[in-house]
């Protein structure tokens, strides 16, 4: 690796005496059942090149047929996008050299993509909307798999030979590329993570994408400049290649951001070049000077026709479009009667979709939330897991808090039916018997219990007589330990005001 | 007039990875400008209304369905390889990257 030698700024006042812009290129793989041009099945995690045909390895003769299905997809994307769809584009040939293109061309779109000057809307944190213009969207292939070997941990640096696996080339993508990302000033780092995340989040509801980062079928490129002010030119920009998890989109615009700051202050220019960026270390390193966009020598493919989209096909993808995971929060908060506080929670929890299916289930809204938030959202974290993967259902949820509505068991003991659920015991009714947590709903038993708490507190009791309901929560704190914690509060302090009457 | 330089010869046989001598680069600006000059003919008779021509057929939304079909061998797809391992192909040492 690179040893860098630069001189980083302080975010902070980085962001305070530089206005960053930026611009993001976001490659997506289409979760179709063949490749782009060829029919080669698209599985991940197979056998180093058992997934190639004569086009996806470039063969002499391989004629490319382009997949509908793929089409549709872009288009989709397009549209949720909020696109312009265009009425007839063509491929083009972007023409460079590298070993996991088999080609030596990667077949794009050039002046011509099909999906064109859209805009989406970008929830961040607190709430606040930002925009993004969209200048594109294009569809083209993904490249092969290349492994390092002889350097160290898989990297080219000192690599003595590199095999190649063509199963992932052909794959199909589409490319999103933003206008340039003005205004967002010292939050750049996080409307580039709520923009790469938003996106993440149509792919899924579209169905057009596994889009699982972790796996590469969504990747982001990172474009960043900075100019003195926002009325200044726009400054030379570094393009950070292959950034594949949110937060590292984040951390890598806040890198470059403190970096460039660096070479200016110190009276340099920023190159423009491709950076590298590092996972382990949260830098980014100099790669490739930028090609000029003629290096590439883009021409039409003379393999392929044009793609005409009639416009009757583009209204009926239009009107098959899912309810988008804006909407869809904004419908459910509605009916969930969340305030926008709870509901921002909720959805910067990734919980949405499991409070969706509890109240499926039977719970109500906030009954869900409030398990969900608190007590799982507790103990999930603590053993640094999501949600979903902690092991109890939403079905299960619904129960326990259907046996808290009932009277059948208080906060206290559904938090222990919790456990038992969370250890594998069974389902909360199964747990309440085993474990023999119901509620004491036996008068007799607490009158009992309210008797000997009374009688061991008289000082408490003669005030409580008095008029003075405020030592009350002392018998009840009192009779709860008798009883193990298994009584209704509500129903002790109703026997205790009887009582002392 | 010459149009193509003999520097955008070389840059272009660059791109390419097309590794000419002196005197190929030479011949080549010559033969490469005449080659120009022909074609930049079409432009006389092309008139802004005559769209630019990426394919000769009248043929648009050429598509196929989502249906896989078997794939080569992966003994055939590697027995043009130079060289290969674990089902891979062997490419020698990449430079100029990273």
């Amino acid at each position: 690796m690179t040893t860098t030698y630069e001189t980083l700024v302080d975010y902070t006042d980085a962001v305070e005496r530089y206005d960053p812009v930026l611009g993001i290129e976001v490659h997506v793989e289409l979760g179709t059942r063949t490749k782009m041009f060829c029919p080669a099945e698209v599985e991940f995690g197979g056998e180093p090149n058992t997934q190639t045909t004569p086009v996806s390895l470039g063969l002499p003769g391989a004629l490319p047929v382009v997949n509908g299905k793929a089409v549709e997809y872009a288009i989709r994307i397009g549209l949720a996008l909020n696109c312009g769809i265009a009425e007839t584009c063509r491929f083009a040939r972007k023409n460079y050299f590298y070993p996991d293109v088999p080609k030596n061309f990667q077949t794009s779109q050039y002046d011509e993509p099909i999906a064109h000057d859209g805009w989406l809307d970008v929830e961040l944190e607190d709430g606040t909307v930002f925009r993004v213009e969209i200048e594109r969207a294009h569809m083209e292939e993904d490249a092969g798999k290349n492994t390092h070997v002889g350097g160290a941990a898989g990297r080219i640096h000192g690599a003595e030979y590199s095999l190649v696996d063509y199963n992932r080339a052909g794959i199909p993508l589409v490319e999103i590329v933003t206008r340039p990302i003005e205004g967002a000033g010292e939050r750049a780092p996080e409307v580039a993570r709520a923009y790469v995340q938003t996106l993440r989040d149509i792919f899924r509801a579209l169905d057009v994408s596994e889009a699982r980062m972790e796996r590469g079928n969504v990747r982001a490129d990172v474009n960043v400049s900075l100019r003195p002010t926002p009325e200044s030119p726009l400054g030379t920009r570094t393009e950070t290649k292959n950034v594949n998890s949110f937060r590292s989109v984040e951390r890598a615009v806040r890198y470059e951001i403190s970096r460039q700051a660096g070479v200016l202050d110190a009276g340099g220019r920023v190159i423009q070049e491709t950076r590298h960026w590092h996972e382990d270390t949260g830098e980014t390193t100099s790669g490739r000077v930028k090609s000029d966009a003629e290096d590439y020598r883009y021409f039409p493919e003379p393999d392929l026709v044009p793609v005409a989209p009639s416009r009757d096909w583009v209204e009926e993808i239009r009107a098959s479009l899912p309810e988008l995971p804006a909407a869809r929060r904004r419908r459910l908060q509605g009916e969930w009667a969340y305030t926008d506080l709870e509901m921002r929670d909720v959805v910067n929890a990734g919980a949405v979709d499991i409070i969706e299916a509890t109240v499926a289930a039977g719970a109500s809204p906030a009954g869900a939330r409030k398990w969900w938030m608190a007590e799982l959202g507790r103990r999930a974290k603590e053993q640094e897991v999501e949600l979903e993967q902690l092991p109890v259902t939403p079905a299960q949820v619904a129960e326990l808090q259907g046996l808290v509505d009932a009277g059948r068991i208080n906060d206290k003991l559904a938090r222990q039916v919790l456990d038992g659920v969370l250890a594998g015991e069974g389902d909360p009714e199964a747990v309440v018997v085993a474990r023999g947590l119901e509620v004491v709903s036996d008068d007799g038993a607490l009158l009992a219990a309210i008797d000997d708490a009374l009688a061991a507190q008289p000082d408490i009791a003669e005030k409580i007589r008095g008029g003075n309901l405020g030592p009350v929560g002392a018998i009840i704190g009192a009779v709860m330990k008798a009883t193990r914690g298994q009584a209704d509060a509500g129903r002790v302090r109703e026997l205790v005001l009887e009582r002392v009457r | 007039m010459s149009t193509i330089s003999r520097d955008e010869v070389a840059r272009v046989a660059s791109l390419a990875r097309i590794d000419l001598s002196e005197a190929e680069l030479d011949r080549l600006a010559g033969e490469l400008d005449v080659i120009v000059a022909a074609i930049a003919q079409v432009s006389e008779v092309a008139t802004p209304d005559v769209p630019a021509t990426s394919h000769p057929l009248p043929l648009v939304n050429v598509f196929r369905d989502d249906v896989p079909e078997p794939p080569l061998p992966v003994e055939d797809v590697l027995a043009g390889a130079p060289s290969a391992e674990d089902g891979r192909f062997m490419v020698p040492q990449i430079l100029g990257e990273e």
